[in-house]
């Protein structure tokens, strides 16, 4: 089986979010970028499927600039087969979602694995988008995913509950935890990474249908109010009289 | 024109983040100098549909298919668009929730529209430019993000808008039929499974959190949580390390791997306020933080504090609230 896991390239999570002086762009400079980590689920569920089927591909995509490469490696380096790598800058989701779904019709690829949401840009929509691309179903966000043949059984979060959906291949799932424990790189795996192949296409399609004015960082707090543990009752007061809360 | 709203119905009611939906809705239709009709999923009735009147809405219609009480991704899409065809809707807007999301994205391609999620403010409209504010950076920041393409879908974030209340005022109901086929029931679930909500509250619907993290010392001791959180008709939540260990369930685990929250109040007890776990509650309206370390990240982000010990703090706090009445 063909599995295809999308990789997104992000500022570490204990980043310090600043922007450039004209507030257009993400301030890179000083930033130490990660794979997205949720995807690290997609590719981890993606790995181990392929090893209980005894054979079969886990290629990744991302689509960025070259400065993605060393994620692109640490992919190759946990365990993935091979990867390719749009050039361009993902200027928003459907532009993303576009290059996946083009590189995912080509390649044939049976099952299509992503993260839930891209910390960045939080859009939770280039699962939904490749699905409708290539018209095939979507689950979103799944917390399970077992195979047997060519039918997956998932576990869906809803608000409140989940759903167990049975889609065949080829199907789009967006990965969550607790779907597996995610895998880190071995010195083996960080040997061989780089002799595996990685491939660079260009962009296809018609562009963003979104921009970005402008980033903005929010409103900062006025402070905390601190209320001594003796009279903890007062906060309550706190809360309906002034926060207007409760 | 139109403006399209999409609204989630749970046992009969529409939920408390569909009213916010709607209200958001009928004010870009006022901007817009045109109407905003509503198109109801889930299990409604007609007496509460009508009610959307209230939130500003002039139609509301409603498909009374039986398979289309759950979730079904490709059904649901399918309606909707039926809907947005027969409105002329130029702006669709729904919630961002986990249904608003899987059907947002996939309406976006087969309408051709620009999509924005996680929307906190209603858009400005100079000309035929159309800009709205979303989250982003796991609410570390916000974007002001322009859709370029003629129909516009936007998914507004829960807690982010006031739901209008104009008393008196009712929308007509309006049977609709999408002519679903077998086909677009092809993904529908096998099963749906709820969990059980200490005290009843839905977590991602709640507009008041109780949270508890490692400082609880162990799943014995959530009753403390749980007694505040039902005085106070609150949900209940954790830190990621808490559902980890199996104290709490992992659907009650928020921040950047788990939910993400934006209640009006979020109250963490015994949570240090670590970068990952601020990232799912950091547009909460009011943060209060119950550490006994004055030192304690979280009380950066908090709006009120109380340096003290939970096990001595939060029987005084469901105290207090039991005497307000
Ligand atoms: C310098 C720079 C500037 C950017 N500016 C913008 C901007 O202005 N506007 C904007 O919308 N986005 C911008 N992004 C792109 C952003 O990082 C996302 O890749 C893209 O917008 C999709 O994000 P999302 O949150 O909608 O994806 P989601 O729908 O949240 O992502 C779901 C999943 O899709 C996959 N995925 C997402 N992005 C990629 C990718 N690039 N390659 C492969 N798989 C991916 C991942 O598996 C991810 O978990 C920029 C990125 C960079 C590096
Ligand atoms: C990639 C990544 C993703 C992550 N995602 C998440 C996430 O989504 N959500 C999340 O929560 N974490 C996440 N984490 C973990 C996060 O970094 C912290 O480790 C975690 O939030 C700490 O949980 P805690 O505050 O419950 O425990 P601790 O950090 O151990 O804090 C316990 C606190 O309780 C206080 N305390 C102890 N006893 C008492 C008492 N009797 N009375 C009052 N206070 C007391 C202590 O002073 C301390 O501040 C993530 C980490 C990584 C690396």
């Amino acid at each position: 089986m063909k599995f295809l896991v999308c990789i997104s390239n992000v500022p570490d999570t204990t980043t310090k979010i600043t922007f450039t002086p004209d507030n257009k762009e993400f301030n890179k400079a000083g930033v130490q970028f990660v794979i997205n980590p949720w995807d690290e689920y997609a590719l981890t569920r993606a790995i181990e499927l392929k090893e209980a089927q005894g054979s079969g591909t886990v290629t990744v995509i991302n689509v960025g600039e070259a400065d993605t490469e060393p994620n692109i490696r640490k992919a190759l380096a946990i365990g993935a087969d091979d990867a390719i790598r749009v050039n361009a800058k993902p200027t928003d989701a459907f532009f993303v979602a576009e290059q996946i779904a083009s590189v995912a019709k080509e390649g044939a690829y049976d099952v299509i694995l992503m993260g839930k949401e891209s910390i960045d840009y939080n859009g939770f929509q280039v699962h939904g988008m490749v699905g409708e691309l290539l018209g095939i179903p979507t689950v979103a966000p799944a917390m399970k995913l077992d195979m047997s043949g060519n039918t997956a059984t998932l576990e869906r979060e809803i608000e409140g509950g989940k759903e167990i959906v049975e889609v065949n291949t080829p199907f789009v799932a967006s990965c969550q935890q607790p779907m597996c424990e995610p895998r880190i790189p071995n010195m083996r795996g960080i040997m061989t990474a780089r002799t595996k192949p990685l491939k660079v296409v260009g962009p296809v399609g018609s562009g963003a249908r979104t921009e970005v004015a402008e980033y903005a960082l929010p409103p900062k707090k006025q402070g905390v109010k601190l209320i001594p543990a003796e009279s903890a009752g007062e906060l309550i007061k706190l809360l309906r009289n002034e926060a207007k809360v409760i | 024109m139109s403006v399209l709203v999409v609204v989630e119905c749970d046992n009969g009611e529409v939920k408390k983040s569909s009213l916010e939906v709607a209200s958001y809705g009928s004010q870009v239709a006022q901007l817009l100098g045109t109407t905003a009709t509503a198109i109801a999923v889930g299990v409604a009735t007609e007496a509460n549909l009508a009610q959307l009147g209230e939130q500003g809405i002039s139609n509301v219609l409603y498909d009374a298919e039986p398979r289309l009480k759950d979730f079904v991704n490709g059904a649901y899409t399918k309606l909707i668009a039926a809907a947005a065809e027969k409105e002329q809707a130029q702006v669709i807007v729904l919630a961002n929730s986990n249904i608003g999301a899987a059907v947002g994205s996939r309406l976006s391609i087969r309408l051709k529209a620009s999509l924005a999620t996680n929307v906190v403010e209603l858009p400005k409209v100079d000309g035929g430019k159309f800009t709205v504010r979303r989250g982003a950076y796991s609410g570390k920041a916000l974007a002001d993000v322009v859709l370029t393409g003629d129909r516009k879908i936007i998914a507004v974030k829960k807690n982010s808008i006031e739901a209008l209340h104009n008393a008196g005022q009712t929308a007509t109901v309006e049977q609709f039929s999408a002519q679903l086929s077998d086909a677009d029931f092809a993904d529908a679930p096998k099963q749906v499974v709820m969990q059980e909500q200490a005290g009843g509250v839905l977590l991602p619907e709640a507009d008041k959190v109780v949270s508890g993290g490692r400082g609880m010392k162990g799943p014995e001791h959530w009753s403390l949580i749980e007694d505040l959180a039902k005085a106070l008709h609150a949900a209940t939540a954790c830190s990621k390390p808490v559902s980890d260990a199996d104290w709490r369930p992992h659907h009650e685990h928020v921040g950047q791997t788990g939910i993400t929250v934006s209640p009006n109040l979020y109250i963490a007890c015994g949570i240090s306020g670590a970068i990952q776990h601020l990232a799912g509650v950091n547009s909460s309206k009011v943060i209060v933080v119950i550490n006994k370390d004055p030192e304690a990240p979280f009380f950066k982000a908090a709006d009120y504090g109380i340096v003290g010990d939970v096990f001595d703090v939060l029987p005084k706090l469901t105290q207090a609230v039991k005497e307000l009445g």
